[in-house]
């Protein structure tokens, strides 16, 4: 079992969420029961990776190899790190959330409504585990589908702006690297990661393929300015698809730069740097005050995530600066370690905010701030885990937002000042969007009569943001399980980076 | 005697088909004529023995050279006419319901539609300038024919009218390459052609060329001899633009190959020069114009201009591998196509066309199945995985880098983008939008609904485990 165990994981959903649409509307009760099965399911068998990984090798594990398209040496090569285990859990765990919180909620199309995130968690854990770039690409874009589907069928007034360009944006991102990678196959021969990996390229071919990839990741992580289809994305996907675009597919941009950008064009990147550093700081400071002055709280939730996500490319990539100024490859890797965490972190912060929005939105259907007010009167115990996640995306110690921005900037400070400085900023500036936001929604007094009506959480609502704030607590307070599962694959990743591919 | 007719066995098919129109023909006048429809299972059962006979006798494995060189069977040709016959087949499968909708379900359609994929057997393996122009002919005067069969329809007689006027000039500057070539080698045969016309760059070579080249680019519809196509498409009975749309595209294909990549070989470095500024101009026209499109026939007939670009980058490579390439797109395109003109002729009725794309709003809420059916061809034609789309792009950008063609493939990529556009526009009239009251409910024939829905899965079989097709094609192409 444990040699098809990432198979498992992959199909398992998918096929669960065909049987799911199989069952009709008719049926929803069990199909919601089954699509519930299902994830809970992927979850439990997730755990066997957790618990056999080695976590003293930086090598694929749980490896799996069949041939696929023997002709071109593409192979269905699963296998997962410490880079790709993490959020391959992650996966898992955000999925049940998602239909949890839909339960009831969702009335149009409920069989399909399940079945997308189903499908699509299948096709994320694939994306993470794909050890072949086709196979990868292939997760990547089938993802595209559901996604389009669930923001255009669920999502709100302006779903169908919002969606074709969240659709066209990551397409054209995509094309691109698919026009890359292909261009290493023919070099290659074949098209597993690791080979090219190992691929010598002149500096020439790599600036080419790097930019090809930051088109790709850019997009999708997302960094400035080609962010501005997230926050309309956000704003009108219903909120299960606004949980798993920031908890999750925001993420594979991240997991591109650390799997294919870094390994793969190191020499490019050390000479590009710092574009990818001021971009990322531009995200940090200017989005940050972007997401100051929003009306609407999931466009607020969906700027910080750009800020946030800002922190996982600048300690992807501060790593060339810090070996340039201090000449160590060792303090490298915290950069690499807070970027790691930043993205676990922000995966299950940002979800749980965007739950916290879905919940006022189920009863009082605005999402606008100003239509709120006093909400802790009549919501104690949701305003309690409010407050927790909204101080947890501002980075409070004992929180997992704490030790992903901390490392960071920590390893920033290694390669300049300036750069720890800047970042630092995010540290008022997320205070200040955030607890504005929890001030004019939670305090105050009763702002209307629709406030003053409403009723706390349910259990179904307590189960799924518990669950989510036991897990932010427990990485804040002790990271290190995480830490020691990323370490080999980390440290083998910085080696990669700064070593150089150019063929001599 | 027996060794004449043992040297026959291999055009199989041809024979078989030549033989099988007359009796169709024969059929419908003491037959058809009183119970209409009848010719129309006995055309299906004529396609189904035709590909039984194809596999029994035609020649699979060897390259064989026929009838003095005028006739060449090979695995490509085998595999094109299983192709034919299967494309056919299917396209008439769809139709049926439309004509007798339209009472235009006379037998001579189908007359026609054997005539026409006689001529794309011709081509298929024509081995002599000769048999490539009966060919060419022959599939041209019965598509004509069929774009005109609707006698009461004065839009499909202009169209009618005005291919056949551009199809009769570019079949003359056919035939003037042609003589061009045959001036210039003294011989019909491609094969000796191919030895003989062996340097590039010589100004008799590029003249007769040009020729050549916009004859074929004007049958497959490249820009800017694509003029006649989005008004054949829009102006035909549905059905036969499904008929024209595709199993000829397995003609064109052919000519093609056996003209430029075979015949003239010698002279590649000439014709992919004249291919590539095509190819760009292909990309960039279909897809870009297609995006203005309100009627849903005439959007496809700019996607298939937009996908022919795809095509000719393979010739562009100019490799084996381009070929094949070209083969699996052409192909999988002709699958696609097939469904997706089917879905059109499904969500038609008696005296109402679902030409305009508004008439696919809320398609999902009236027939979820077709809804579902366009949906999976929409994403095949978009390339993105897990349709079989994706492959095809996938296989062009490979042929392109591996013979160094940077800016090709930044074209072709942008252009999958732009193109991506339109395809989601359809998704989203039918999946995102209400339907509007007024529409008629859709057909529900049961065979051509399995049919079609056999056809849209595998679309995506095919996605998911591109391997054997790929593998063919590679095949079949030496």
């Amino acid at each position: 079992m444990q040699a098809h165990l990432l198979s498992i994981l992959i199909w398992l959903p998918i096929v669960a969420g065909i049987v799911v649409i199989l069952l009709g509307e008719r049926r929803i009760a069990a199909g919601r029961w089954l699509a519930l099965l299902a994830a809970v399911a992927t979850l439990i068998l997730s755990f066997p990776l957790l618990a056999h990984f080695d976590t003293q090798t930086a090598a694929y594990q749980f490896g799996e190899k069949a041939a696929w398209i023997p002709r071109f040496n593409a192979f269905y090569a699963l296998g997962v790190d410490g880079i790709s285990l993490p959020l391959v859990v992650l996966t898992a765990v955000m999925t049940i959330p998602v239909i949890i919180a839909a339960w009831t909620v969702v009335k149009t199309r409920a069989p399909q409504y399940f079945a997308a995130f189903l499908i699509m968690e299948g096709l994320m854990i694939g994306v993470f585990s794909a050890t072949d770039a086709l196979l990868f690409y292939f997760f990547w874009e089938a993802m595209l589908i559901p996604m389009f589907l669930i923001i255009g069928i669920w999502g709100g007034p302006r779903r169908v702006y919002a969606t074709i360009k969240f659709f066209l944006y990551t397409f054209l991102g995509s094309v691109f690297m698919l026009a890359a990678l292909i261009y290493m196959y023919v070099k290659a021969g074949n098209y597993a990661i690791a080979s090219f990996q190992s691929l010598p390229l002149t500096l020439e071919e790599q600036r080419w393929i790097f930019a090809a990839f930051l088109l790709a990741f850019a997009v999708k992580v997302p960094m400035w300015p080609v962010h501005t289809w997230l926050p309309d994305a956000h704003v009108e996907a219903p909120t299960g698809g606004s949980v798993i675009l920031a908890a999750i597919m925001l993420k594979m941009g991240g997991y591109g730069f650390l799997r294919f950008s870094l390994p793969i064009t190191p020499d490019a990147c050390r000479e590009l740097n710092l574009l990818v550093i001021t971009l990322s700081l531009i995200a940090v400071i200017y989005i940050g005050f972007v997401a100051i002055v929003q009306a609407d709280m999931k466009k607020l939730i969906a700027y910080s995530s750009i800020a946030h996500m800002g922190f996982v490319t600048l300690g992807a990539f501060v790593v060339y600066e810090i070996v340039r100024t201090t000449g160590q490859v060792q303090g490298a890797a915290m950069g690499m370690d807070g970027a790691m965490v930043q993205m676990i972190s922000h995966g299950l912060i940002s979800g749980a905010l965007f739950l916290c929005v879905g919940v006022l939105y189920d009863r009082v259907h605005s999402r606008e701030i100003s239509a709120y007010g006093g909400v802790i009167n009549t919501m104690p115990i949701f305003a309690a885990f409010m407050v927790m996640f909204a101080l947890a995306n501002t980075g409070l110690p004992g929180t997992s937002g704490f030790v992903g921005e901390f490392l960071v900037i920590l390893a920033s400070f290694k390669a300049s000042f300036w750069y720890s400085t800047l970042a630092a900023v995010t540290l008022i500036l997320g205070a200040c969007y955030t607890l504005w936001l929890v001030k004019r929604v939670l305090y105050g007094p009763v702002a209307n009569d629709q406030v003053a009506h409403l009723t706390d959480l349910n259990g179904r609502e307590f189960v799924v943001l518990g669950m989510l704030a036991v897990l932010v607590l427990a990485i804040g307070i002790w990271p290190q399980p995480l830490l020691k599962i990323m370490e080999p694959s980390i440290h083998h990743l910085v080696t990669q980076a700064v070593a150089t591919k150019i063929p001599v | 005697m027996m060794t004449t007719l043992h040297s026959m066995t291999p055009a199989t098919p041809e024979i078989y088909l030549a033989f099988a129109i007359c009796v169709v023909l024969l059929f419908e006048v003491f037959v058809g004529v009183k119970r209409p429809g009848a010719t129309a299972t006995l055309t299906l059962l004529v396609l189904a023995v035709g590909a039984a006979l194809t596999v029994r006798y035609a020649d699979v494995d060897h390259h064989q050279i026929l009838f003095d060189g005028m006739y060449v069977t090979d695995p490509l040709a085998f595999v094109l006419k299983l192709a034919g016959f299967l494309f056919v087949a299917v396209a008439l499968l769809y139709s049926r319901m439309y004509l007798e909708n339209r009472d235009i379900l006379r037998g001579e359609y189908y007359v026609l539609a054997l005539t026409a994929l006689l001529g794309i057997f011709v081509l298929v393996s024509a081995n002599s300038l000769l048999t490539v122009y009966i060919g060419v002919e022959l599939l041209a005067l019965s598509v004509y024919s069929l774009v005109a069969f609707d006698r009461e329809s004065g839009l499909a007689a202009e169209s009618a009218m005005k291919y056949f006027v551009l199809g009769a000039i570019a079949s003359g500057t056919l035939l003037y390459g042609m003589s061009i070539v045959y001036g210039l080698t003294g011989t019909l045969n491609l094969e000796v052609i191919a030895t003989k016309l062996t340097t590039p760059g010589s100004l008799g070579v590029i003249l007769g060329l040009a020729f050549i080249v916009v004859a074929v680019a004007f049958k497959f519809g490249a820009v800017p001899f694509h003029m006649w196509l989005p008004d054949v498409y829009e102006g035909a009975p549905t059905s036969v633009t499904l008929f024209v749309g595709t199993a000829p595209k397995i003609a064109y294909f052919a000519l093609m190959l056996r003209l430029l990549a075979h015949g003239l070989a010698g002279t590649a470095a000439d014709w992919t020069l004249m291919l590539t500024p095509l190819a760009v101009l292909t990309l960039i026209v279909g897809n870009v114009v297609a995006i203005v499109q309100s009627n849903l026939k005439r959007m496809l007939a700019y996607s298939t201009i937009g996908h022919v670009g795809f095509i000719v980058l393979g010739f562009v490579a100019g490799t084996p591998s381009g070929y094949t390439a070209a083969l699996y797109y052409m192909l999988v395109y002709v699958l696609v196509a097939l469904g997706a003109f089917g879905v059109i002729l499904l969500a038609s009725r008696k005296g109402f066309e679902a030409d305009k794309l508004d008439h696919y709003k809320g398609l999902y809420q009236r027939d979820p199945l077709l809804a579902l059916v366009m949906m999976l061809l929409m994403f095949s034609f978009a390339g993105v995985p897990p349709l079989v789309g994706f492959w095809a792009k996938l296989r062009i950008i490979q042929a392109l880098w591996e013979t160094s063609h940077l800016g090709l493939v930044v074209v072709a990529v942008v252009m999958s983008v732009v193109g991506a556009f339109y395809y989601l526009r359809v998704v989203k009239l039918m999946y995102f939008d209400a339907p509007p009251d007024s529409l008629p409910a859709t057909l529900r024939p049961l065979g051509p609904r399995f049919v079609i829905g056999v056809n849209a899965a595998a679309a995506l079989v095919l996605g998911i485990l591109p391997a054997p097709l790929l593998d063919l094609c590679s095949r079949v192409i030496h």
